[in-house]
């Protein structure tokens, strides 16, 4: 088998969330940190998607801006390709870094106001110095915003000048501009109304056949991530709980917070398809239950779940943390 | 027949500007009996919290409402006084929104919110407001209601808020509960206790819901009845079931399409070409002809009206009341 | 262009202003006092400091009264030298406008590189930034004006202290001013740093310069329009308060303070107008600059709509 495209070696981040110094010492607190990713570890091959299911507070994003050197990790390390991915611009991180992107949540805010499409699709192109001739980088923009839909004429528009749904087929075309082959994907249609959403989804599949994209999908939506994911990841509090290949952990989830997720899906075809009752809600992260972290919730939870952190054991179609599988 | 509980008449909501005013609710008719839970869903902008907000008389300025008549238990209710209307809101038309920060003082504990909404609305004295309360509290799942209900709103979780706002909407036994986008705010495993809370104490206290939504899975889950809306007008209103398994109006069917499911990963998701369009151009005819598959030339000059087709009403030229009426001419 | 304007004609922007009697009253009468600061020397009767153009029998003549002894008629009267009043306004606004504007701008530039650096960059540079602007922020803003006004005289040398005064005016004003640009251009770079798009230029390996520079200073310029406005009424007053205090723009480049400052001598001996006429001038500056500023921000200010 050939090596995978991005391997990440058990990513840890924790954030420093005290009060400021004079507030510690006059309340008589101690510093507090909040261990936002713990101990994550997984691959990405190429041409797949791998997504990231999670609830909020359960690290995703934060492993996102990992990966592509947005934020520093704790300990751990991201290998794109065999190269540690660094938040420094020397010559080869920049080299590296035409072979990234992200897609963003908000197609509000991912958009600079001030800037004309067309120089905000170009952006990367010129700063990673992909392109330098402006012939060259007019027309690539044109021909980018014909790839995600859009006309090549409305590049000398303002974002505001589009809907939520345009505007996210803008930031794809940035997202493409450097020609990038790996795409980091947060929550890019959680915005969005479902018919757009659809678009979105189905351009982002269009794109990824056409341009052989490995995406990471991160999302917590089980119904989005099930349409577009080969292999799916499942975070709770910062640790990943389940592994596995799409078709088999949707049809037999291993880990009790999986199977709890699946029941929470609404069920739209209203077959009737009587679910489990769910209890309880995601503890507060800085301060987590001992042991396995989903114990309190679980209704399998032995006296063992509430002392030892299960590992991430293999399984036969991929890899589950819980005492019981 | 009997008066039903709540009769929406041909409203429409007007936004003025400086070009004419921009119609974003237009000619919406409902009905809704004793005991019901309709389901309002539609993609944002098509004017699903306008209407809820006119019912409850919380239109923002410069929004008004332009024509039409609400009507309350065989009262209008669309055309009264501030003061009239407060009185209205809480103790017969109950409140649950998106964020429960905006339903809650955060300066007052909750038993004091509770107590007040109850005393204002209700002859009892404050020990049995209280007791009244904390009964409410254990109601909506609160543990330990007893000692909690002196905490203040900040110190609850954001599943246990909205249900603390579930549980103040309830509190002078309302007979209509509008809640609108209930569970967006929420984490997923915690919205489907949210819904199910919701359900279950209005039904038992026969209260109707209106519960305005862009997710067609939470209706699909707790509605009897569903109005889909489109650039302020309602497309196709009917159980539930029949709309969801089998739509009619192409729009609906479009929406059903896009929406993906865990039983089916299908290559493509069926996609609508195009997006709403914008309240300064909203096309003649029907809003939707320029996104349908089905278009044809009367679609594009006639405005379709909600016509009675199977169990429920769609406003489409296709369907088969249109055709045969056609056919007869 | 065309285009530009007719979008411009056509904006919410301007249909606001259109429907604001007070913003177009104060738009025309700062316009007004502008332009004929701007030409001056073309639609003032003389050059009062051109010794050569005056004529000492006309000193004292009163506002449209022919004087006895020439037969000439100034409309603003003349002081005790026969100065045009109608003149020295016009110069003195010239001196009260340029010292304004330019103290203003120094105070955005100043103010706005620091706050970018100090909302940017965050942590102790951010603290140390801060620090120096409350401790600033305690003392009367024309206070350090003086201060800063005293130490630079006390070190130019005397021949050339006419020549910089001026400068050192701007300098002083502008020190005393940069505060508050700075405050809001923190405010809204602490808000845009966290935006998905400067995320994204990061993402590329753009150096934190350029994202300021290109990325968020941008969008942070329209409240510091708004606030640059305000400073400018703020800025002419500090002016015509120094150089009321003798300390301000020299005799030879009288502002509107320095003509206040000799008018206030003849206020009791009867002759009114040459403290009058320019007092009203510069209130009329600065409230319609004011109001102009207050206008904008309204305006510009969603919350507010």
């Amino acid at each position: 088998m050939t090596s995978p495209l991005i391997k990440v070696d058990h990513l840890t981040r924790v954030f420093d969330v005290s009060k400021p110094w004079l507030n510690r010492v006059i309340e008589r607190e101690s510093k507090q940190y909040l261990r936002a990713v713990d101990d994550v570890s997984f691959e990405i091959n190429k041409g797949e998607t791998l997504a990231l299911v999670g609830e909020s507070g359960s690290g995703k994003s934060t492993i996102a801006k990992m990966l592509v050197g947005l934020l520093k990790p704790t300990s751990g390390s991201v290998l794109f390709d065999g190269h540690p991915i660094r938040m420094d611009t020397s010559k080869d991180m920049q080299q590296l870094r035409k072979r990234f992107q992200m897609i963003f949540q908000s197609p509000y805010a991912s958009l600079n106001p001030r800037w004309k499409v067309t120089d905000i699709i170009a952006e990367p192109m010129i700063v990673l110095d992909v392109e330098k001739d402006r012939i060259q980088i007019k027309k690539r923009v044109e021909k980018l915003l014909e790839l995600v839909g859009l006309s090549g004429k409305e590049g000398n528009k303002f974002p505001h000048e589009f809907s939520g749904g345009q505007r996210q087929r803008i930031a794809i075309a940035r997202a493409l501009s450097a020609n990038p082959e790996f795409i980091v994907c947060d929550e890019p249609t959680s915005a969005l109304d479902v018919s757009v959403q659809a678009q979105i989804l189905n351009l982002m599949r269009d794109l990824q056949d056409e341009l052989g994209l490995t995406y990471l999908f991160i999302s917590h939506d089980l119904s989005v991530v099930r349409h577009m994911a080969n292999r799916v990841g499942v975070l709770y509090l910062g640790a990943l709980e389940e592994v596995a290949d799409s078709e088999a952990l949707f049809k037999t989830p291993k880990h009790p917070y999986t199977r709890m997720l699946l029941d929470a899906v609404p069920d739209l075809e209203m077959t009737g398809r009587k679910r489990k009752e769910i209890t309880g809600e995601i503890p507060n992260p800085i301060n987590p239950p001992s042991g396995c972290t989903f114990h309190p919730r679980c209704p399998y939870a032995e006296k063992r779940c509430k002392i030892e952190k299960p590992k991430l054991l293999e399984t036969d179609s991929g890899a589950a943390a819980c005492h019981f599988v | 027949m009997t008066t039903p509980l709540l009769s929406v008449k041909d409203l429409v909501i007007e936004f003025p500007t400086r070009h004419g005013p921009l119609t974003a609710v237009d000619g919406v008719s409902f009905d809704l009996s004793a005991g019901e839970i309709l389901g309002v869903v539609g993609e944002s902008g098509a004017g699903k919290s306008l209407t809820g907000s006119a019912i409850m008389g919380l239109l923002d300025p410069p929004g008004r409402i332009a024509s039409g008549e609400i009507w309350l238990k065989g009262h209008r209710i669309d055309n009264l006084s501030h003061d009239d209307m407060r009185s209205i809101r809480g103790k017969r038309i109950g409140m649950v929104f998106q964020d429960p920060l905006t339903s809650l003082n955060p300066l007052y504990t909750v038993a004091e919110q509770l107590i007040e909404t109850i005393r204002t609305h209700m002859k009892v004295n404050e020990r049995d407001a209280r007791t009244r309360a904390i009964g409410l509290l254990d109601d909506v799942g609160i543990p330990a209601a007893g000692r909690r209900i002196d905490d203040y709103p900040h110190q609850f979780s954001g599943g246990m808020r909205q249900r603390v706002v579930i549980a103040l909407a309830l509190a002078a036994e309302p007979e209509l509960v509008i809640a609108d986008e209930p569970t967006t705010a929420l984490d997923v495993s915690v919205q489907a206790q949210i819904i199910d809370v919701l359900k279950e104490q209005c039904t038992e206290r026969g209260a109707s819901i209106i519960l305005i939504t862009h997710d067609m899975g939470v209706i699909a889950e707790t509605a009897n009845r569903v109005a889909v809306m489109y650039s302020g007008r309602i497309v196709e209103i009917g159980p539930v079931k029949s709309i969801i398994q089998k739509p009619l109006h192409p729009y609906t069917k479009g929406l059903m399409g896009s929406i993906p499911t865990l039983t089916q990963a299908d290559d493509r998701l069926t996609q609508i070409p195009g997006s709403m369009p914008r309240l300064v151009d909203i096309p003649a005819g029907c809003a939707f002809n320029p996104r349908c598959d089905q278009v044809f030339e009367k679609c594009r000059i006639e405005r379709p009206f909600l016509i009675p087709e199977e169990s429920r009403k769609v406003a489409c030229w296709l369907s088969k009341e249109a055709i045969a009426s056609k056919d007869v001419k | 262009m065309n285009t530009a304007l007719s979008n411009f004609l056509a904006s919410d922007f301007f249909y606001k202003f259109s429907r604001s009697p007070v913003a177009i009253a104060a738009f025309i009468v700062t316009m007004t006092l502008v332009l004929s600061a701007f030409f001056a020397p073309v639609i003032a009767t003389q050059n009062p400091f051109d010794p050569g153009s005056l004529n000492l029998m006309n000193g004292f003549s009163k506002p449209g009264v022919v004087n006895d002894f020439t037969g000439e008629t100034f409309f603003l009267g003349t002081d005790d030298q026969g100065r045009d009043i109608y003149s020295t306004i016009l110069y003195g606004l010239r001196v009260s406008l340029f010292v304004g504007f330019s103290a203003v701008l120094f105070a955005m530039i100043l103010g706005a590189t620091l706050g970018l650096i100090a909302g940017y960059t965050g942590g102790r540079v951010d603290s140390i930034i801060m620090r120096i602007a409350d401790i600033q922020l305690t003392f009367p803003a024309i206070l350090i004006a003086l201060l800063i006004f005293g130490i630079a005289k006390g070190i130019t040398p005397p021949s050339y202290r006419d020549e910089v005064a001026i400068w050192v005016l701007i300098l002083a004003i502008g020190l005393s001013d940069w505060v508050q640009f700075a405050r809001v251009v923190r405010g809204a770079t602490l808000v845009e740093r966290n935006k998905e798009y400067v995320q994204a230029a990061k993402l590329i390996g753009r150096s934190p310069f350029s994202i300021m520079i290109k990325h968020i200073l941008p969008n942070t310029l329209g409240p510091v329009l708004v606030i640059a406005t305000i400073s400018l009424a703020l800025a002419i007053i500090a002016e015509a308060t120094l150089s009321f205090l003798g300390v301000g723009a020299p005799p030879t480049q009288p502002s509107l303070g320095t003509l206040i400052r000799i008018g206030q001598s003849f206020l009791f001996s009867g002759e009114w107008w040459i403290l009058f006429y320019p007092a009203v001038t510069l209130l009329a500056l600065a409230l319609s600059v004011n109001l102009l500023g207050d206008w904008l921000r309204d305006a510009l200010n969603p919350k507010l709509k």
